[in-house]
């Protein structure tokens, strides 16, 4: 063994989590430095060649308004850009990319290499250094010690891998690279608890050899936007199309034939697969009655043929997964260039984490990503900034940085993974968020760049454009709240040829807007602002002031459960030692360790009683020390 | 210290004994004295004295007479402002009040509140501090299995299915917002408005149920009618001789009529002009036919009285065809079954259709007959009116009514073809709402509805 330097912080892993945490980190001043099984395959989807969608696109925008990567990669390298669910309203609408996996991951690695403060290194820890409940540094495989305050653990699928193609299966990281074996032992020897999820990827076809006539196309939006604030302009070359197709009576009865060779039914995969991600022999038993399953087909870059193909992820043997490509109309003729498998990983219980993303049992140490039992490129870069960051503040003894669920997705997510934990790989979607009007893709540089500007991640520029931009918004929905139209023969036959109903007393234009037909533009048509606003302010000041009613009840929610989110609980609190508590809350109570009333409240099992006895504990405790004080 | 006021009902002494409102909180006073009439305003009382007055209903009209004490903050129980009420009329009339107060913006009090309050507010040092919080957990307790036996079978089964029915709406919404190349055809606006009313319509009918079982918890107006010597003072007797039956006199409105309650299948039936019904010396005078009709048109339920060993006289046909001019539910009584029966029920039937009940007044029979009739015939069929009436508690109701409001909301959003993002809103409200009644939080309920009734993934 030899010691290998000195660092603030060590991240282990360059997936999409080690990514922007070590950005993050470096970025605030941390002398970081990154270890990675493989540099090719920094920031690499091993999935699907895909960002953003509805929920996961917040995520994207999240990332971004705090200073992070993702954004700002995904808009330099994207083959095609999409606007989902446009039709409906504001909560959900949400953007979403095709990537060129390669030159998404060539920008990372690049990245990586370009940011001050941020070493880049090939290596495979194997062992945490430890001391007094304290991290150390790590260990490597070629006896390389690196010392740091503070470790982030971004493991992905590669911690105790193993994939599973039919009855072969064989220790592994994502797409046959190395797994972590070691590493895995060492957290079960730190007492660490540690949960066996599943996931799996489709086949991949030679793209040539698609027959697209047949096939409904799906193209970018010829107007894209973007994931980042600060992206201006699409880049220089066309978009690419997805194209759509159907799984066939075909494939559904080969499926059912060979299901006894799917390790899914075999009993050779014993890890946790997630519902929302299913296979296509689990579809296809569970909802045994649907005549055909969605296939899309996806490029996965500039300069590849290999098309993925979305909606067939499985683990069935090789030959049934070309018979299997080739009963779907378009790939009669398809090459499979390399067969889909289910890959099995080791992850941690995130109740074992405070809301930081530091492990509860050993100080300084970080986990973000699927270790911590979540699924997605946008939920493990989402957390792997907060743990980036909060690792950076650890090292400078600051109070950790944690969003609310009222201000993020993120939030949403970390508070429920550390408070609920999870039985299968987590997701997120917009229906987990409770505000989730609140949480709109359009506003997430509102909600959270001043944080990011707070924490030296968000420069002075963007600061101050982040600024003006909502100082326009203000004054624009200033101005239609205060001019008033009156009813007149004109503005009447304005407003009918506008397609609403006349008005009979003097109505501002915000008043006009928040009928339902009427749109910004017809309202700008009434009574013109003095200097043309950007779409985008556009969108703004329509959303706030249409959906007023509805922003004002998310608020009230917000306001009623605030009480319970400003009452602080001691991580260290002995709930055996409260009197009253139920068992199972007690037991929950144990586990979650909980910082709030507000986040006790929503650990499952801990009921309204056990709430209000917390409650007077806390009273009690602060008159006694009060007591304390006074009799001092 | 809090910043809403509570109200509860402190020591209800059983039924006709007196009961005192506990109020506390800022707004004690005020809400109060909204309802009081005394020498004074309760703004001017002195602390720690005791006040004679009147307590108002809606409109105005004097209710009961009261004795009132106010404690001001932070010389009281809780250290915040309380207002007790002293209650003569019993339970009955202490829920009303109550009631009045929650209109006024007043919560109804959580089990232990008030001594939860004392201890946050300083007012029970920490040597008393265990105990409280046993107190707590004890109620809690009492309550939690109150509440459960409150919304037992039926009804909690109606609440239960109500959900499910408004969960797969919502997953049926949200499905597509998750998943906007979801395959399966959307929900239109047409689908989602019929779905919802056909909810809503349901829910109302709860409402409805649970504000009708209130009436009856209030007393339903009943009038006896028959000729003389029918057999009705006997028959009252009966029904009243039984240990659950209570005879109150309720003053206030109704001070100067001596107002008789029974209880028939856990219902109050409070008697129309009981006082004809006790002077049997004047009978030929004072039983005509003008004072039936004004009782008939006073009640809600009619009991007509016959003597079955006797044919029909001029005065009972008399009545039968008052009878058949007006249409309150209205039952049959057949007396003296214990003699050869003469009366054949056709004739009573011709004028106005009814259930038919024979009884025996003096022999004590038919009673069992009579409830059944009568529970029949207000639409409870099978269910007993003891559980039904429990969906009347006031916090049931009122997460009932949150619950339509919210619905009702939902309702006008996609007749305005509002974002489905939106609606749900007023929709998880709703369900949530219904959830507290039942006791259980929403969580991951959406997710995974969606995930049990939609094929998704990649
Ligand atoms: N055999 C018999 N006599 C009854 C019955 N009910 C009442 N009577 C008698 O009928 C008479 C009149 O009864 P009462 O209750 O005063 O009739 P009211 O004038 O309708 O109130 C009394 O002598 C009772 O004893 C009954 O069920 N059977």
């Amino acid at each position: 063994m030899y010691d290998a330097g000195h660092y603030d912080v060590i991240v282990v892993g360059a997936g999409h989590a080690g990514v922007e945490a070590a950005l993050a980190a470096a970025r605030m001043g941390k002398k970081t430095i990154v270890l990675a099984i493989s540099l090719d395959h920094v920031a690499f989807m091993f999935c699907n060649p895909s960002i953003g969608g509805p929920a996961k696109g917040h995520v994207v925008r999240e990332i971004d308004a705090l200073g992070g990567e993702m954004g700002r990669a995904i808009d330099a390298t994207y083959v095609q850009l999409r606007m989902l669910n446009t039709g409906k309203g504001p909560a959900v609408r949400a953007l979403r990319a095709q990537a060129d996996k390669f030159a998404y991951s060539a920008y990372m690695k690049k990245k990586l290499e370009e940011t001050p403060n941020v070493t880049l290194r090939q290596a495979m820890v194997e062992r945490l250094w430890v001391e007094d409940g304290e991290v150390r540094g790590v260990v490597t495989r070629t006896g390389a010690r690196y010392a740091a305050r503070a470790v982030v653990l971004t493991t992905g699928t590669y911690l105790r891998g193993r994939i599973i193609i039919g009855d072969l299966a064989y220790e592994s990281g994502p797409n046959h690279t190395q797994p972590s074996i070691e590493l895995a032992h060492d957290l079960i020897s730190h007492g660490f608890h540690i949960m066996r999820f599943k996931t799996g990827t489709p086949p991949r076809v030679d793209g040539t050899t698609i027959d697209i006539s047949g096939l409904e196309e799906q193209p970018g939006d010829d107007h894209p936007q973007f994931f980042s604030y600060e992206t201006t302009r699409p880049l220089p070359y066309p978009q690419l199309s997805c194209y759509l197709t159907y799984t066939t009576e075909v494939s559904h009865r080969l499926i059912q034939e060979n299901l006894y060779r799917a390790p899914l039914y075999s009993g050779t995969i014993e890890g946790i697969g997630p519902r929302y991600c299913p296979s296509i022999e689990d579809k296809i038993v569970r909802f045994e009655g649907k005549p055909r399953h969605q296939i899309f087909l996806e490029p996965e870059g500039r300069h590849t043929r290999e098309v993925y193909v979305q909606g067939l992820s499985t683990s069935l043997p090789e030959d049934v997964q070309l018979a299997l490509l080739r009963s779907i109309p378009g790939l009669e003729q398809a090459e499979m260039m390399r067969p889909g498998y289910a890959i099995e990983y080791d992850a941690l219980d995130p109740r074992q984490l405070w809301p930081s993303l530091m492990t509860k049992k050993i100080r300084g140490l970080f986990t973000a990503g699927q270790i911590n039992g979540t699924s997605g490129y946008e939920e493990a870069a989402g957390q792997g900034l907060l743990a980036g960051i909060n690792a950076a503040l650890f090292v400078d003894q600051k109070e950790p940085f944690i969003l609310k669920r009222s201000e993020s997705y993120i939030g949403v997510m970390i508070d429920d993974l550390v408070t609920k934990g999870v039985d299968e790989p987590y997701r997120l979607l917009t229906s987990r968020a409770e505000y989730r009007l609140l949480l709109r893709h359009d506003n997430a540089d509102k909600r959270l760049t001043p944080y990011g500007y707070r924490l030296n991640l968000i420069s002075q520029a963007r600061y101050e454009a982040f600024l003006h931009k909502w100082s326009l918004v203000e004054a624009e929905i200033e101005r239609l709240k205060h001019t008033v139209l009156r009813p007149d023969a004109k503005t009447n036959a304005h407003l009918t040829e506008l397609g609403t109903e006349p008005i009979a007393t003097l109505t501002t234009l915000a008043d006009l807007l928040r009928r339902p037909e009427v749109t910004y533009e017809s309202v700008q048509v009434l009574a013109p602002a003095s200097s043309p606003v950007t779409p985008e302010i556009e969108e703004q000041v329509e959303i706030e002031l249409k959906y007023a009613g509805y922003i004002e009840k998310q608020l009230q929610q917000v306001e009623k459960q605030k009480k319970l989110e400003h009452k602080r609980l001691s991580p260290y609190l002995d709930y055996s030692s409260i009197h009253g508590l139920s068992t199972e809350g007690r037991q929950k109570l144990m586990t979650v360790q909980p910082l709030t009333i507000g986040q006790a409240a929503r650990i499952p099992g801990v009921t309204p009683a056990d709430i209000s006895i917390l409650l007077v504990y806390l009273e009690q405790q602060g008159k006694t020390a009060s007591e304390k004080l006074g009799s001092r | 210290m809090q910043d809403d006021t509570i109200a509860a009902i402190a020591t209800p002494l059983g039924e006709g004994g007196i009961a005192i409102i506990r109020v506390s909180g800022p707004t004690a006073i005020a809400s109060v004295d909204s309802l009081f009439r005394g020498r004074r305003s309760l703004f001017q009382q002195k602390s720690f004295t005791l006040q004679y007055g009147e307590l108002l209903d809606e409109e105005g009209r004097p209710l009961d007479e009261v004795l009132i004490s106010v404690m001001r903050a932070p010389k009281s129980f809780t250290r915040e402002d309380v207002v007790e009420i002293n209650i003569h009329g019993g339970i009955r009339l202490a829920e009303r009040v109550l009631k009045l107060l929650l209109q006024r913006g007043v919560r109804l009090a959580e089990p232990g509140e008030f001594t939860l309050r004392a201890f946050l507010n300083g007012r029970i040092d920490l040597s008393q501090a265990e105990a409280v919080i046993d107190l707590i957990r004890a109620e809690n307790d009492h309550a939690l299995r109150a509440s459960a036996e409150q919304l037992r079978g039926a009804l909690r089964e109606r609440i239960v299915a109500f959900r499910e029915k408004l969960l797969y709406l919502m997953a049926e919404m949200e499905v597509h917002l998750d998943y906007p190349e979801h395959d399966e055809p959307e929900a239109t606006y047409d689908k989602v408005g019929r779905s919802l009313r056909t909810l809503l319509g349901e829910l109302e009918a709860m409402i409805d149920e649970s504000r009708r079982t209130q009436v009856l918890r209030e007393g339903l107006k009943t009038a006896i009618v028959g000729r003389p010597n029918v057999g009705k003072s006997s028959l009252l007797n009966m029904l009243a001789r039984r240990e659950r039956a209570i005879v109150t006199d309720i003053p206030g409105t109704t001070r100067d009529v001596i107002e008789e309650i029974i209880v028939l299948a856990g219902i109050h039936l409070s008697l129309v002009d009981t006082a004809g019904l006790r002077e049997t010396e004047d009978v030929v005078e004072k039983i005509g036919i003008e004072r039936s009709r004004q009782a008939i048109r006073e009640a809600s339920l009619i009991l007509a009285v016959f003597d079955r060993s006797h044919p029909l006289t001029l005065e009972d046909e008399a009545l039968l065809r008052e009878l058949a001019e007006f249409s309150q539910p209205l039952i049959y009584v057949l007396n003296k079954s214990d003699l050869p029966p003469v009366l054949h029920e056709e004739e009573l039937l011709k004028y106005r259709q009814a259930p038919i009940v024979a009884v025996s007044a003096t022999a004590g029979t038919g009673e069992g007959d009579l409830e059944h009739v009568l529970l029949n015939l207000l639409g409870w069929g099978e269910i007993s009116p003891d559980e039904a009436r429990f969906v009347a508690n006031e916090r049931h109701l009122g997460l009932l009514q949150k619950s339509e409001r919210s619905l009702r909301d939902a309702v006008r959003a996609t007749l305005d073809r509002a974002p489905y993002d939106m609606i749900l809103i007023d929709l998880r409200h709703a369900y949530a709402a219904l959830g507290e009644m039942i006791g259980e939080a929403v969580d991951d309920d959406v997710i995974r509805a969606i995930f049990s009734n939609f094929c998704l993934g990649k």
